[in-house]
């Protein structure tokens, strides 16, 4: 059956709308009052000249009648009946059924998006527990720990004539990793059950934003070169998928636009060629240390001469974009290190801030952390201003002497004694 | 001669345990916890067989068996991959590298004997 046994409905919703008495548009399209019932009622199809006059009537075009916002809820329930995996023997009466039922049809089109919904959620889930360097090296911790008892068990259990020295050893082993199991595993169950909670669903824009930035590697040539807009690139992303991560993405390409417009490729590219020195960019293309920490971030890594990361973060610490590096963990969820010279920067506008430091873990690696806060808004007499930090990470050749020493997210640090801790980590026990 | 094999684990209660096996088989075991410098303590040893774990600190095993690989006279050396990440993704990466056999933590001692065993025999027959 066609689309347009919805055509009733509609006649039917305009009619009310005009405030028309169904006698009287019976009347003036020349039909009984029973008929244009049934007609309303979708019991009788409509098309030809009738449509027409009733249209003319009703003050609309015909194709107002025929075709409207059912279209898109018809395409639900098909997509719904296409998920379903079978063949549904009705599918040819979607449209009837969303006519005759239209509140029945909208809980059904309703739960099939929740299901999609929810279903995205679990991707992000998986793709967390895939990728998340944190989370992955926990487990790896885990795993190897229990490796370790299971082999050494064995060995006690299976190994007939055993030397005390090595019973005594492995007994020793057995106890220790087994108690690191015991609070590693609880630690880590714990931390995966409030992570599967509201936090994840407000981290998706965040994910978005960071898939779509990542497939362009951070860089936006055609912006750059006047080839496309913000909001050209940000329709023809399939990464933003929600109306909040679209938003966001359009708001820092207009900013990465302004950056780029003041340091313009070829020329910040030839003034890095004589070194690297963000202040005298600053000077030299009347800019200010943020848009250059910014622009820096956004240079393809042949140009800038080496990997570098970036955070910005607003007044309240909640990380806007982040740009990954290997070896500096960013959190993707919950609160970063309050250790960072990104939140330093932030208790301090305006003041430039230069930190090299280390992450805890096993695997430190040393980076030089270039970090300023800067006013959203113009200064002004009647308002405080509210400031937003970047914080530039440059991977370093060697550990520092003296290293600041930070972490990613407190319940991943395996730092200790540390007055910024805000809840335990779940990498105690050495981990 | 003996038979020698490189242990680069960082886990030292697997190493021992790992050891205690291997040396009651009549196993020389030399053991080494960091990746970064594991190919040259590979190469200088020239071992019989490598038990190479995946996340090393320094560097990769995923990494050290390229290297590996990447050498002339290692090229056919026998590699047993231990690992706590037991992904389709990384078994089919560390195949695609040259791994001779891919093992996921927690293993058990009859699986890693087993294993070294054939590897072992393979090698010889090869």
């Amino acid at each position: 059956m066609a689309r347009d046994t919805l055509t009733g409905s509609r006649i039917r919703k305009r009619r009310l709308f005009l405030d028309l008495r169904q006698a009287a548009l019976a009347r003036q399209v020349d039909i009984s009052a029973s008929y244009l019932n049934l007609i309303e009622h979708n019991r009788r199809r409509i098309g030809g000249k009738l449509l027409v006059d009733i249209a003319r009537a009703l003050g609309v075009e015909p194709s107002m009648l025929t075709e409207g916002a059912e279209v898109a809820l018809i395409a639900t329930l098909r997509e719904a009946a296409a998920d379903a995996g079978k063949p549904v023997a009705e599918l040819d009466h979607a449209d009837e059924f969303a006519g005759r039922f239209p509140g029945w049809a909208e809980v059904l089109a309703g739960e099939h998006r929740r299901v999609a919904s929810l279903e995205r959620t679990v991707q992000v889930l998986s793709d967390r527990l895939t990728h998340d360097p944190h989370l992955a090296a926990s487990l790896h911790e885990v795993l190897s720990t229990a490796a370790s008892i299971r082999s050494t068990a064995s060995i006690l259990a299976e190994t007939g004539e055993l030397e005390p020295e090595w019973r005594d050893r492995f007994h020793r082993n057995l106890n220790e990793d087994s108690r690191r199991l015991a609070e590693s595993s609880k630690s880590l169950v714990s931390f995966l059950d409030q992570s599967n909670t509201g936090s994840v669903r407000r981290g998706v824009p965040q994910e978005e934003l960071e898939a779509f930035f990542t497939a362009h590697d951070y860089h936006f040539g055609s912006l750059e070169q006047g080839q496309a807009s913000p909001e050209e690139l940000v329709a023809a992303s399939p990464e933003l998928q929600s109306d909040a991560a679209r938003s966001t993405a359009l708001n820092a390409l207009q900013q990465y636009r302004a950056d780029a417009e003041k340091m313009p490729l070829a020329a910040i590219a030839q003034s890095l060629s004589g070194g690297f020195d963000p202040a005298k960019l600053a000077t030299e293309f009347h800019s200010d240390l943020p848009q250059v920490l910014r622009r820096l971030a956004a240079l393809p890594e042949a140009v800038l001469g080496q990997p570098c990361g970036l955070v910005i973060c607003d007044a309240s610490g909640a990380v806007l974009l982040r740009k990954p590096i290997a070896g500096f963990a960013l959190p993707r969820f919950g609160a970063a290190c309050p250790l960072w010279p990104l939140y330093t920067a932030l208790a301090r506008p305006l003041v430039p801030v230069r930190r090299q430091v280390i992450q805890h873990g096993r695997h430190a690696a040393g980076f030089e952390c270039l970090a300023i806060a800067w006013p959203q808004t113009p200064p002004d007499f009647d308002r405080d201003p509210v400031y937003r930090a970047v914080m530039l990470i440059l991977p370093l050749a060697a550990v520092p002497a003296e290293p600041l020493a930070v972490g990613s997210n407190c319940r991943v640090c395996a730092g200790r004694d540390c007055v910024a801790r805000r809840e335990p980590s779940i990498l105690d026990e050495e981990f | 001669m003996g038979r020698h094999v490189v242990l680069v684990e960082d886990e030292p209660n697997i190493i021992e345990a790992i050891r205690f096996l291997l040396t009651r088989e009549g196993w020389t075991v030399e053991a080494h916890s960091d990746g970064s410098d594991a190919v040259e303590v590979i190469k200088a040893a020239n071992p019989d067989l490598v038990i190479l774990d995946l996340m090393l600190p320094g560097k990769s095993g995923m990494e050290i068996l390229k290297d590996l690989r990447d050498e002339e006279c290692l090229r056919n050396l026998p590699v047993l991959m231990l690992t706590a990440r037991g992904q389709a993704r990384d078994r089919e990466m560390a195949e695609k590298a040259g791994v001779s056999r891919f093992m996921t933590k927690p293993f058990s001692n009859t699986e890693v004997l087993a294993a070294v065993r054939d590897l072992h025999a393979q090698a010889n027959q090869g």
